[in-house]
């Protein structure tokens, strides 16, 4: 049963994934494509805590620390590049 | 059995509310209104899908790692989502042509910070 829920939720995940990335692609300003880029890296830490689960081992949780680490550094870093005036 | 339910119920709960992240960032009008459906959402779809890996391990390390993925999202993504609204407001983004309550612009003028 929890293998089902778990390929469902991976499936679920990379539809997610899909809109983040349409959303970066038809975004109408910078913040649109910044905030749906952040979006997109947390479904990566969710998709990779789901693969832990498929697979039984957690040897990817770092990685998983890692992602959600460098999403947010780069979110920063581009808030403060809108900030300061942007691409103008 | 009970802990293969519960693995169940919050494996659900993470990849339903993604699925509502993905239908408001498509769907919702304004930039402040996707990024409410964007941040909000996807911080509970992680933290809930940590915790059914926390479930399915249970093991210390494992909880112990997955405990700091929550943490880090719950302190990590109000202050992205601070920062990214606070630059988009300043750089121009218009707001939404139904938005009545715009108290930046009435209030905060005075006080702006730059």
């Amino acid at each position: 049963m929890v293998d089902f829920i778990d390929h469902l939720v991976m499936l679920m995940l990379t539809v997610a994934f899909g809109a983040a990335f349409v959303r970066v692609v038809i975004g109408p300003s910078l913040p649109d494509r910044v905030i749906a880029l952040d979006m997109a890296g947390t479904i990566v830490v969710a998709l990779i805590l789901a693969h832990c689960i498929e697979s039984d081992s957690y040897y990817y949780l770092p990685a998983a620390i890692t992602i959600a680490l460098v999403s947010f550094v780069g979110t920063v870093a581009l808030a403060l590049y809108i900030r300061r005036g942007g691409p103008s | 059995m009970i802990r293969d339910i519960l693995i169940c119920i919050f494996l659900s709960i993470g990849g339903l509310l993604s699925l509502v992240a993905a239908v408001g960032v498509i769907r919702l009008p304004d930039l402040f209104t996707r990024m409410h459906a964007a941040t909000k959402t996807g911080t509970v779809g992680v933290a809930s899908i940590s915790i059914a890996m926390m479930l399915h391990f249970n093991n210390i390390t494992v909880t112990s790692r997955g405990i700091l993925v929550i943490a880090f999202f719950l302190l990590t993504a109000p202050v992205a989502a601070h920062m990214i609204g606070r630059a988009a407001y300043h750089s121009g983004v218009s707001l939404w042509i139904l938005t009545r309550i715009d108290e930046w612009k009435t209030h905060g003028s005075k006080t702006r910070d730059k």
